[in-house]
């Protein structure tokens, strides 16, 4: 009988590379920066990582293939390394991948590692292709990830009455807030602190969505290595572990696509996964344990709906608890507390791992007192990739 | 009796005040400002020669089921395809059987007439029951011509048969003449014209008067027989001549539309014909002359089953339900006549893959999904697995239509970041009646004008044009369903 993931592997270090515009810098130079920092937290030497994961979404405009790229960087000496695409969720599965290596007894400490170089090309918002196979490319319509997720706006306008000005009003807490953490974070991409009213007043993308309300196209990389807690108990003396509580994975079965019984007003693949991670985790009450979350907040409205999604708010509830400042910094559950993909950036296939960066180093307890979350407990990490009505989402939990 | 059992129109949404195009280019040719009166109905940005036949198509598809159809004859001078039969696509539009007749008539503009006189024939020999004809012109004048002022846009069909029939076709009368007035080459993207007193005094005032009296002395008619007279010709001085010296009275002419819609090519004198039955009695004699390349004169004769005919969105439907462009670089843009920047992320090569195009071809061309025999569920695009969670069903699917059914918005959106031909690119989820959930491109609508449940219907369209390897691809769009006027 499956007992799921909770406590049987544990973080030995983590690491991130500045996120950006990053011109000067490739792929390679990234994962360098996000290895390097984080094999100096886990205090260990390269020769002793058993296997690796490399996260990778764009490889066209990218490293290319396979994970001979982070072997070669790296110069990983003749070890298992693989690559894993899951769109959005990319990083989190590589995590995931070395967490289930190493809780599988196969290894004792392996690395997992996201990296996106996006910004090589030569336009604004994510890379245009085939994403989506052959005849998505005949059938589906013209989109763009900012025009697939306002498909949850207007939905969300109709079915809870909720006038699209009020509901714009939170979206843009939602960025206010985000842009308010990540200007005071060094490796975050954009740091600025733009108003209520400039955010509102901003230039349409895809309505009702405005520039404000779509994340940060970066480039960026991100690293963790985990190991078995007895190997970690060993290596940090006197030191918090921090725990992997939960690891779920959902993906869209066709049903949100293709079958009417879903009103778009939300997103079932992160509705499911949430049940699973809490069960996983033994919690029983999300609202009340969760101490703070890193969701997948690619635009506004995605944040405002995945509250309701994650069993934060109740159905319909989430625009008045972002307008109370619930999910403020100092809010109840702060909710992007490191400025989240709005701010901190989204090079993709680093962004799952950037998350569990943010939430192990704010249960470690390690950030300036005007970032750092008070005494946080359980940690959640979230991302959803592809469109709201066909996509996967992971979710992660961290405590210690 | 064989003649026309229904007929279908179509005239795209947006209307180019000629006005905006003398203000832009009357400084290259003055002269052009006797042309500059009206509009002219130009295709949309995803629209050209062969989705305006199939909008006309469903339009005359009341009266018959798509898997009846025996056949599709089309005509016009503007095909997207050299090669890769057109009427073929029209057929896989209208979700026709694959054991159907068809063919391409084109190279002048007799090419809709000619197709229709085929399908009168075609029925008449009694080697089929019935046929579809469209007919329908999308051509292109250069910046400051006069063509450019003149040319419109806009398609018909009519059903043709044995049965039912509404207009019975009694006869024709063709001249094949290689009257080069207009001249397109192989290579030409841009219709050239001679002189227009050369084309006046030796074409029009020849050839029709010849055609009419060829037709008249065939079937021992006298003009005065005949209660509406159709023919081709957009000079409008020319025509009161022609009428006089016919004998014509001129308030049985049908009106050519010039300042509404403009010279629309082979489908002019076959869409004076549909707006003639509009206002038809039963007993009504009707004559239609069209000028290319010779004449077909053509000679029907109204029936009283025309009472019965179900009311639909015929040409004065279409005059009064255009929508003003508000911009003449529009035009020239969506007709590719100067390049636009459409950013870098246009330049992503999605390249056109037939072997998989093939592979779903009824999807695509004709909104065909599939629908689970067991629990009744349509779901697009075709599933094996049935998608409703409590039904599962393996391989038990039955072909299911979803263009023809009744449709609401669930969600959308308007996106200026996509790369499109008239931004913003705005799609949504549509939900059908009965089931069935797609995410699409819409068409013919403004964000603005857009709420949750509004109502749509589908239209088929230019999904992509794949400029490298000059191949149009197309899909359906959903038409947000606004007020009529």
């Amino acid at each position: 009988m499956a007992t799921g993931i909770k406590d049987k592997v544990a973080i030995l270090g983590m690491g991130c590379a500045r996120f950006g515009e990053r011109w000067e810098v490739s792929a390679q130079d990234l994962m360098i920066e996000a290895f390097v920092d984080c094999i100096k937290d886990a205090g260990i030497e390269k020769k002793e990582i058993g296997a690796a994961w490399l996260g990778v979404y764009f490889d066209e405009v990218n490293v290319g293939k396979s994970a001979i790229p982070l072997a070669e960087t790296l110069k990983l000496p003749f070890i298992p390394a693989t690559r894993v695409e899951n769109k959005c969720a990319t990083a989190t599965e590589a995590f995931r991948g070395a967490c289930y290596a190493v809780a599988s007894g196969a290894y004792d400490i392996c690395l997992a590692l996201g990296v996106e170089k996006l910004k090589d090309t030569g336009y604004g918002g994510l890379p245009a292709g085939v994403a989506d196979g052959q005849l998505e490319v005949l059938v589906g319509p013209n989109r763009t990830a900012p025009g697939g997720f306002a498909q949850l706006a207007t939905p969300y306008e109709a079915k809870y009455g909720v006038p699209m000005e009020k509901l714009k009003k939170a979206m843009a807490h939602v960025s206010w807030k985000s842009h308010q953490n990540g200007s005071k974070n060094p490796r975050a991409h954009l740091r600025s602190t733009p108003t209520i009213e400039q955010i509102l007043n901003a230039p349409m993308i895809a309505y009702p969505l405005g520039l404000f309300d779509c994340c940060g196209v970066s480039d960026g990389a991100a690293a963790a290595i985990i190991t078995t807690p007895e190997i970690a108990k060993s290596l940090k003396k006197n030191q918090d572990i921090i725990y992997v509580k939960a690891l779920q994975v959902a993906c869209s079965s066709g049903e949100e696509a293709m079958y009417t019984d879903w009103d778009g007003a939300s997103v079932l693949s992160t509705t499911r996964a949430a049940v699973k991670a809490y069960e996983e985790a033994g919690i029983k009450n999300p609202r009340e344990e969760i101490s703070m979350m890193e969701v997948h907040d690619c635009f506004s409205i995605t944040e405002l709906v995945t509250m309701e999604d994650l069993q934060m708010s109740s159905r319909g509830g989430a625009v008045e608890d972002i307008l109370n400042g619930f999910y403020d910094l100092d809010g109840t559950v702060p909710c992007q507390s490191d400025g989240g993909l709005k701010c901190f950036g989204h090079p993709i296939g680093a962004s799952g791992i950037r998350m569990l960066y943010e939430v192990y180093n704010q249960l470690l307890g390690r950030w300036p007192k005007d970032r750092q979350v008070k005494d946080p407990k359980f940690g959640l990490t979230h991302n959803l990739g592809g469109i709201p009505n066909r996509n996967v989402v992971s979710i992660a939990i961290l405590g210690k | 009796m064989v003649g026309i059992r229904s007929y279908g129109t179509y005239i795209p949404r947006y209307r180019l005040i000629r006005k905006k195009i003398f203000n832009a280019m009357g400084w290259l040719n003055p002269a052009t400002v006797a042309l500059s009166r009206g509009e002219k109905a130009i295709a949309g940005s995803d629209e050209d020669s062969l989705t305006m036949a199939v909008s006309a198509g469903i339009n005359c598809m009341e009266e018959i089921k798509e898997g009846d159809l025996e056949g599709v004859y089309f005509g016009s001078t503007t095909m997207p395809f050299k090669e890769r039969q057109n009427a073929g696509l029209i057929a896989a539009a209208l979700g026709m059987n694959e054991n159907v007749r068809s063919a391409d008539f084109s190279g002048s503009l007799r090419s809709g007439t000619s197709a229709l006189i085929s399908a009168f024939e075609a029925v008449a020999s009694g080697g089929v029951n019935n046929m579809l004809a469209c007919v329908s012109d999308c051509r292109l004048g250069k910046m400051g011509s006069p063509q450019e002022m003149n040319f419109g846009d806009a398609a018909a069909a009519f059903l043709v048969g044995d049965q039912d029939v509404i207009a019975e076709y009694k006869g024709a009368f063709s001249i094949t003449e290689d009257f080069g007035d207009h001249i397109r080459g192989m290579n030409s993207k841009f219709d050239r014209q001679w002189e227009d007193r050369w084309i006046r005094d030796l074409g029009y005032e020849k050839l029709i008067p010849k055609a009419v009296e060829g037709l008249l002395k065939k079937y021992q008619m006298q003009i005065n027989d005949f209660s509406k007279v159709i023919y081709s010709c957009h000079y409008i001085p020319e025509r009161k001549k022609l009428n006089a010296k016919l004998g014509m009275d001129p308030g049985k002419v049908q009106d050519i539309m010039l300042d509404k819609v403009g010279d629309m090519g082979s489908a002019q004198s076959l869409m004076m014909l549909a707006a003639a039955l509009e206002e038809a009695k039963a007993g009504d004699k009707i004559m239609v002359v069209s000028f290319g390349s010779g004449c077909d004169a053509l000679y029907f004769e109204v029936t009283d089953k025309i009472n019965q005919l179900k009311k639909k969105k015929g040409v004065s439907w279409h005059l009064a339900n255009g929508i003003e462009l508000d911009k003449y670089a529009k035009y020239l843009a969506w007709r590719y006549i100067i390049p636009i920047d459409k950013g870098l992320r246009s330049e992503e090569d999605l390249t056109t893959r037939w072997s998989s195009m093939a592979r779903s071809n009824k999807a695509i061309m004709g909104f065909f999904g599939s629908r689970c025999v067991k629990c009744g569920t349509p779901q697009f695009p075709p599933q094996r697995i049935c998608v409703n969670p409590s039904c599962g069903a393996i391989d038990e699917m039955e072909p299911y239509r979803f263009s023809d059914k009744e449709a609401k918005i669930a969600s959308f959106t308007g996106d200026n970041l996509a790369a499109s031909m008239n931004p913003p690119q705005i799609y949504g989820n549509i939900l059908f009646k009965g089931g069935g959930k797609v995410m699409m491109d819409f068409t013919d609508c403004d964000v603005a004008s857009l709420s949750v449940g509004m109502p749509v219907s589908f239209s088929f369209r230019i999904k992509y044009f794949d400029e490298r390897r000059d191949i149009t691809r197309y899909f359906w769009k959903a038409v947000p369903v606004m007020e009529e006027k």
